[in-house]
This record gives structure tokens, C-alpha cells and sequence, in this order.
């Protein structure tokens, strides 16, 4: 039920208003596991950021029952223009960049054994990852600032072209077999991991390509905004380095890698298996609710600021997060991202979970599923008999 | 000079003044923007889904 669809902007309140604080808690993970350690002495505490996002978010997740809370439309203008929610997003960069200045000191001075040192790397990542969340909510926003904030946020993980593909590619050839972010039933994660980065790496910089093109210019300047990306990071990097020695580079590397991964099993469960069929005229259908896995778990929910209620978000990339709204038509995953995420690193348990999903959302006709072209024969061959 | 709106987020393309950034000087008319460019803005819906902005 959408309780509050009646309400009107004066009576409706955000139940969540004050949950969104609980985003700025993610870059704060690796102080903690610095007080953590320095108060117990136990090295494993530098791992704390990852038994975070892998143990406790989807174990409350399991706990705390789901939200479907939709604001009224007329509500939401008011909600949208709230600068409180701006503001909450915007101060998880200043705490990011913190983290990773205290990490890579801690990982390259902090007098670690080398498990330790692989633990605040790692935990550093994923926060890293995390803030590419972050960037997501503010490259959609349509002020410049907002957008150079992206870029800024995406430079510890030196990830600046997810800017552009994301907004310019991915949205545009979503749920696609041209979408290099969209995953295919029978795609494993591990198979897709290589494809969506490569691929996506390709579609941001062929995307300013084009662009630059009509303005008479090859791609090879600064006004790429790839390019713009990619120097915040060499900076942060260099600065990095100059001030660490080369010690930091591993620390610098593992962070990256594994925060981007993270932030690709988040896209390989966002849209396994869901095409957007061909109209008449040769183009794709509109993306619709029906395109996007959904969750209304609310703990996650709040953490990846309402990323989950992504068939609104792809209906309306310019949307404000909190004023996404619960589809009832769309098609919802067993559990939240952070416990999907889980279910995507084991391919035959993700497979057992997810592909009769698929099935039952085409109605067990395949042929309208997005497959992955090695297992087309295979898939279409064994549910045959249940179309 | 017209005007032309995305109608999912509302974006406007005004001839007069054009949008450089994506390549197009002022004074550009519509029909010379390319059918598949996508909105700037959320890149969701191209060119030939804009509508006209009636004059008031």
C-alpha cells in the first residue's frame, strides 16, 4: 500500500528524513577501525569497513522489515528543492577524502604486517566504491556544480569516465544488448566484470569523441570531460605518492580495483536478464519499470540513496533520491543490493536464485530475455517446456 | 528561432541560442541537430521525441 498518495505537500513528512544522515556513516568506517584497533590492538579491526557492507547490511536488511513509502507528487517539488538532502550527499566527499588520506598514511607508515595493510586498502575500497554511489546521485543533477562534485568524488577512485558512460551511455542503451552495464541471464559476474569495465571505458570515451567531433575538435583535450576526470585523480594521486613514496602505489591500486568491482556487481543485479524489446520503427522500446531489479529493503535503501527503486531512477535519471518512488509493477529481487551482491560473487547459487526470476517475468518465454550469446542455446533448450 | 523541450526532464533546446557544448552555436536551427542526439540532461529521450515550445 502507497499510503501517504493522498496526502498533500503540506501534510506529507519524509519518514526517512532523518535515516539519510545514515549515508555519511560509510566514510566514517575506516576512523572507526583506526579508534577500533588503536583501543583493542586487534589487527583484524582494520577490516571492519568490509564486514560492514558484506555481514551487517545485509543481515539488517533480513532483520528490518521493507519500505514503500512513496512521497505525493505534488510534494515533490518541494522535496527536491529541500537543501538538506543536498547537503548530506555533498559532505560525503570532504569525509571520503579524509578516509583516504588517513588509509593510505595508516597502510604505508602504520607499521602493518601485510594482512593488515590488504585490510585498510580494502576497506579503504570499499568506501570508494561506495562514493562512486555518491558520484551517481550528483553527475545525474543537471547544475554544473553538482556535476563537477561527481567528478570530484570519482577521483580517489580514479573512475571519472563513470560520468559520462553512466549518464550518456548506460541510460541511454539500458537494458540493451548494446549496453556494455546491463548483465545477461547466464552471464556470470565474473564474465561480466571484464565486459562492463572495458566496454564502459570504450562507450565514455567514443561518447566524447562524438561530442567533440561537432565542435571541430579530436578527442585529445581538455574539454574532455574523461580527460577532466582523469587529472583530478593524477593529482590526488601524485600528491599521494610525493608525500608517501612509491609504498602508497599498492595501497592506491587496491582500493581502486576493488572499489570499482564493487561498483560493478551492484550494475551486473540492477538488470540481469531484462531487455527492452524493438518497436516497429527499429528502436527500443522506452525503458519501463518492467527493465530494472528493484528492492525496497530499506536499510540498503538508505545507504546507496534509494538506488534500489531503480526502474524510477532510469524513468527519471534527473530525479532528486528522495523523491524515488516504489513501483509495484516492477520486478523485485529476495533481498537487498548489499545481500545480492553476495549471491553475485557464487554464479551457480546466483543462477539458482535469480534465472527462475527471469523465467517468471517473461513468463518463460526467453526469447524476450537478455541472454548472454554463449548460453542462448543452452537457456532457450531447458526452460522450453515450461513457455 | 523556436524552441524545442525534452519531455521527460524538461530540458529546452532554443535555436537562438544554441548549446555549445554539445557542438551547436547559437542560431543553429533544430533540423540541423542530429535525429539521435540525446537530451543532455537525461539522456533518455532524443531529438525526435522533443516537442515544440508554443510561443505565449
Amino acid at each position: 500500500m502507497h499510503s501517504t498518495t493522498m496526502a498533500s505537500s503540506h501534510s506529507y513528512s519524509d519518514s526517512k528524513r532523518y535515516w539519510w544522515l545514515l549515508g555519511l556513516v560509510v566514510p566514517t568506517l575506516p576512523f572507526g577501525s583506526y579508534l577500533l584497533v588503536e583501543a583493542t590492538g586487534w589487527g583484524v579491526l582494520w577490516f571492519w569497513p568490509i564486514v560492514f557492507v558484506y555481514g551487517l547490511l545485509p543481515a539488517l536488511d533480513w532483520y528490518i522489515a521493507t519500505d514503500q513509502d512513496n512521497p505525493p507528487e505534488v510534494a515533490v517539488p518541494d522535496l527536491e528543492n529541500d537543501r538538506y538532502y543536498r547537503w548530506i550527499v555533498y559532505l560525503f566527499i570532504p569525509l571520503h577524502f579524509a578516509a583516504f588520506v588517513l588509509s593510505g598514511w595508516v597502510f604505508v607508515q602504520g607499521g602493518l604486517v601485510w594482512w593488515e595493510a590488504l585490510g585498510v586498502a580494502l576497506s579503504l575500497g570499499a568506501v570508494s566504491g561506495l562514493s562512486i554511489n555518491t558520484a551517481h546521485e550528483l553527475g545525474h543533477k543537471k547544475g554544473d556544480g553538482e556535476r563537477w562534485l561527481a567528478k570530484l568524488a570519482l577521483a580517489p577512485v580514479f573512475y571519472g569516465h563513470f560520468f559520462v558512460e553512466h549518464n550518456r551511455g548506460h541510460h541511454k542503451n539500458v537494458a540493451t544488448p548494446d549496453d556494455p552495464a546491463s548483465s545477461r541471464m547466464g552471464e556470470s559476474f565474473y564474465a561480466f566484470l571484464p565486459r562492463t569495465v572495458f566496454g564502459s571505458l570504450r562507450s565514455a570515451w567514443q561518447l566524447e569523441k562524438t561530442r567533440l567531433a561537432r565542435l571541430g575538435k579530436g578527442p585529445w583535450t581538455l574539454q574532455n570531460e574523461n580527460i577532466q576526470a582523469w587529472l583530478m585523480s593524477v593529482v590526488l594521486w601524485g600528491a599521494m605518492l610525493v608525500w608517501l613514496g612509491w609504498l602508497a602505489l599498492p595501497f592506491l591500486l587496491i582500493q581502486s580495483v576493488y572499489g570499482f568491482s564493487l561498483l560493478e556487481v551492484v550494475n551486473y543485479l540492477e538488470h540481469y536478464g531484462l531487455v527492452r524489446q524493438k518497436t516497429e520503427s527499429g528502436r527500443y522500446e522506452r525503458c519501463g519499470p518492467e527493465h530494472s531489479w528493484n528492492s525496497n529493503h530499506v536499510v540498503t535503501n538508505v545507504f546507496l540513496y534509494h538506488l534500489q527503486r531503480h526502474s524510477d531512477h532510469h524513468a527519471n535519471p534527473t530525479r532528486r533520491y528522495q523523491a524515488l518512488r516504489d513501483f509495484e509493477e516492477a520486478p523485485q529481487l529476495p533481498s537487498g543490493y548489499a545481500g545480492m551482491i553476495l549471491l553475485a560473487y557464487l554464479p551457480p547459487i546466483w543462477r539458482r536464485v535469480m534465472d527462475r526470476r527471469v523465467v517468471e517475468h517473461y513468463n518463460g518465454d526467453l526469447t524476450r530475455a537478455n541472454l548472454h550469446p554463449p548460453k542462448r542455446a543452452a537457456l532457450l533448450a531447458r526452460y522450453s517446456q515450461t513457455a | 528561432m523556436a524552441k524545442y523541450q525534452c519531455d521527460n526532464c524538461g530540458f529546452v533546446y532554443d535555436e537562438a541560442e544554441g548549446f555549445a557544448k554539445e557542438g551547436f552555436p547559437p542560431g543553429t536551427a533544430w533540423s540541423r541537430v542530429p535525429d539521435d542526439w540525446a537530451c543532455p540532461d537525461c539522456a533518455v529521450r532524443e531529438k525526435i521525441d522533443f516537442e515544440r515550445v508554443e510561443d505565449e
